[in-house]
């Protein structure tokens, strides 16, 4: 009785057959001219970003700076006012909503860690595994051994291997974060982004974090949001530093932060 | 088999115990009522039957509840709506069944709309002659207004307390209009003086205690139903969209089919109990569709336990049993003591009383069990 109406929600077709320049299509995110204003105060404010494929991205900036925005406008959660959004040379994201750019192959890790407290670690990284996401699928899917691997595999690597039955809520803040990172790795998206992976963690997680991250860069795109200089510079990637909604300065950690403008409204003196 | 297999593998020793003892109700109340005399100590009397059959159709009524505001968080002020229209789609066709029988003897139109000097049948009753017509409208009507309204309601994400407050506005909309005498469904006088029921005698003892076993199947099929989709991973998700809605979404879940699902199934488990609660109560009016109804069900889930369906099935029976000797004692105190059953359960039991008794059951387990049986418990640092 109940018809799917999944596939057939999607506003007018996203991939439209326009001609688009060579540096669009060749890139895996590209933002350009985004604006976003919350009440009259610009959050975002003609922002600008490229993103190469398996590209790994830092993001710096002060509170405030619009850095978490950014990735709100890029999951569909925030609908920017101006601006075009494109991923994978092609798709539109300001015409999709959360779901389907999940979808799609973008992959999000909260700043505050948000993961499903009444379940289980174990049912928390299950539910992320690509899989068959209709409600009729997953009503009737079958305890899948394929599945169960995938989520041993990934209880490892998160290292929650011993914590598998324990409910997500009760873990600690750090192992929130990694349970979070073990649910985006779980969707094996094509982009990652990761809002302040290191917060609330100690030095020791901080540097297991940042050696996470590289390692799955080697075959993901991941942008970082990071307030952390000495885990940024760990990371050894292009960095990025935004500030009242726009891009202040990029590239290597050096020249940033070497930038007068930078030390000014962020790094101070 | 497959179907089967989706039913049962998934109960629990609770689910066992309550399937069992709701089995056995349904073989053995019947007997002990038809065929143990009045004067035995085993005899279940007439009124008991009536009376525990309609709690039957409470339970199944609070299991769909529980089903939307357990377990997916939508907070349902209108259920009630969607137990009274399938308890009309019953009451539809007991009335044609009444025939010729009526006070003004019309040979097709019930009295009512002999009564406003009406002719003929209006279209809304076309089929409801037909018994199978009139079930499939039991499901059918509850389902699709239930439907139509979550398509619009979720796909805008109309949440939380709006939500609640349109869903209450929806059932008392429905009882102003069915209030309404060109309605076509008997005004505020509703559809009643039933005379039999697939031939069978509405009144006879055996009929009720009939319907009585089959309220009692339904709960448990009902119970099965839900447990089936909430321990299933699509019921994974839906515990995760009640517990934090956004974040399925950026897992790539569309939430709003899977609240569209259990609303859905929800609204047709909560007509099929009205269906079952008319020809035994003999009545269906519009008060049925009053927002107070839709509220005491809530309170019945929250007293048993939400979350768990044995306690919301279990919190029906009890607060409706304590109802029935309340009004009893002090007819105009039920109100209040409803209100402060709810208080007392929102502060002091938050999970109610199954939840409570599940808690407390584990946690005796767990003092007896040896204290170094808890591993997985260190952080790993
Ligand atoms: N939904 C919203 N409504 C109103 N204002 C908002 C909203 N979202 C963000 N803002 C404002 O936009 C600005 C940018 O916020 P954002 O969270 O993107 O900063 P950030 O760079 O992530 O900062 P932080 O380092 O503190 O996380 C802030 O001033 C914030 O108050
Ligand atoms: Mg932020």
């Amino acid at each position: 009785m109940l018809i799917d109406p999944m596939e057939t929600q999607l506003p007018a077709d996203p991939v439209k057959a326009i001609e688009r320049p060579q540096v669009v299509t060749q890139s895996l995110l590209y933002l350009d001219g985004v604006s976003v204003s919350f009440d009259g105060f610009r959050a975002i404010n003609n922002l600008s970003l490229i993103i190469a494929p398996g590209e790994m991205r830092a993001i710096i900036g002060p509170n405030g700076a619009g850095k978490t925005t950014m990735m709100d406008i890029i999951t569909g959660k925030t609908k920017p006012d101006a601006g075009d959004v494109i991923f994978d040379g092609q798709v539109d994201l300001t015409q999709l909503d959360e779901t389907a750019i999940a979808n799609l192959g973008i992959g999000r890790k909260f700043q505050k860690p948000t993961v499903f407290e009444m379940h289980t670690v174990e049912d928390n990284i299950e539910m992320a595994v690509k899989a068959d996401r209709t409600v009729f699928g997953t009503l009737f899917s079958r305890h899948s051994a394929e599945i169960w691997r995938r989520v041993d595999e990934l209880l490892g690597i998160v290292r929650l291997g011993d914590h598998r039955k324990r409910l997500a809520g009760d873990l600690s803040h750090g192992q929130k974060q990694w349970l979070e990172i073990g649910m985006l790795l779980a969707q094996d998206p094509k982009l990652l982004l990761v809002d302040e992976p290191a917060a609330g963690m100690t030095d020791v997680e901080t540097g297991a974090t940042a050696e996470l991250l590289k390692d799955i860069a080697r075959t993901h795109s991941v942008v970082v949001v990071e307030h952390d200089m000495g885990f940024i510079r760990e990371l050894g990637v292009k960095v990025t530093c935004l500030h009242e909604g726009s891009v202040l300065a990029e590239g290597s950690l050096d020249q940033v932060s070497a930038d007068e403008r930078v030390i000014e409204v962020y790094l101070g003196r | 088999m497959m179907l089967t297999r989706f039913l049962f593998e998934r109960i629990d020793r609770g689910g066992w115990v309550f399937l069992v003892l709701l089995g056995l109700a349904a073989v053995l109340v019947p007997v002990l009522n038809l065929a143990v005399p009045p004067g035995s100590m085993f005899h279940v009397s007439n009124t008991a039957v009536g009376l525990w059959g309609k709690y039957m159709t409470y339970a199944l009524l609070a299991i769909a509840v529980d089903l939307v505001w357990g377990y997916c968080g939508i907070l349902s002020l209108g259920h009630g709506a969607f137990f009274a229209l399938g308890g009309y789609a019953m009451g539809m066709y007991l009335m044609l069944q009444i025939g010729p029988r009526g006070v003004y003897a019309h040979p097709t139109l019930p009295d009512f709309m002999v009564f406003l000097n009406w002719t003929e049948l209006p279209v809304a009753w076309w089929g409801f002659s037909s018994f199978p017509y009139a079930m499939l409208m039991v499901a059918l009507v509850p389902g699709l207004l239930a439907f139509v309204f979550g398509w619009f309601a979720f796909r805008s994400r109309v949440t939380g307390v709006y939500l609640s407050i349109i869903t209450q506005a929806l059932t008392y909309a429905l009882m102003l209009a069915f209030f309404r005498n060109d309605m076509g469904f008997g005004g505020n006088n509703g559809l009643t003086d039933f005379k039999d029921i697939l031939g069978f005698n509405i009144q006879s003892q055996t009929t009720r205690a009939v319907l009585f076993s089959l309220s009692v199947l339904a709960l448990m099929a009902g119970y099965l139903v839900a447990r089936a989709i909430v321990t299933s991973k699509a019921g994974k998700i839906i515990i995760a969209i009640r517990d934090a809605e956004p974040r399925t979404r950026f897992l790539g879940y569309r939430v709003e089919n899977f609240k569209l699902f259990v609303w859905t199934v929800s609204a047709v488990m909560a007509g099929i109990a009205g269906a079952l609660y008319v020809p035994q109560v003999g009545i269906i009016n519009p008060s049925e569709f009053s927002p107070a109804n839709s509220i005491e069900a809530i309170v019945w889930v929250a007293v048993g336990g939400r979350g768990t369906l044995v306690g919301a099935a279990l919190g029906a029976g009890l607060v409706n049993f304590a109802k029935s000797w309340f009004t009893g004692a002090f007819p105009q105190g039920w109100l209040f003591a409803l209100g402060g059953l709810f208080i007392f359960v929102t502060l002091f039991l938050p999970k109610g009383i199954l939840g409570t008794f599940t808690d407390w059951w584990k946690r005796r387990g767990e003092s007896r069990k040896p204290p170094t049986a808890s591993p997985a418990s260190q952080p790993a640092e």
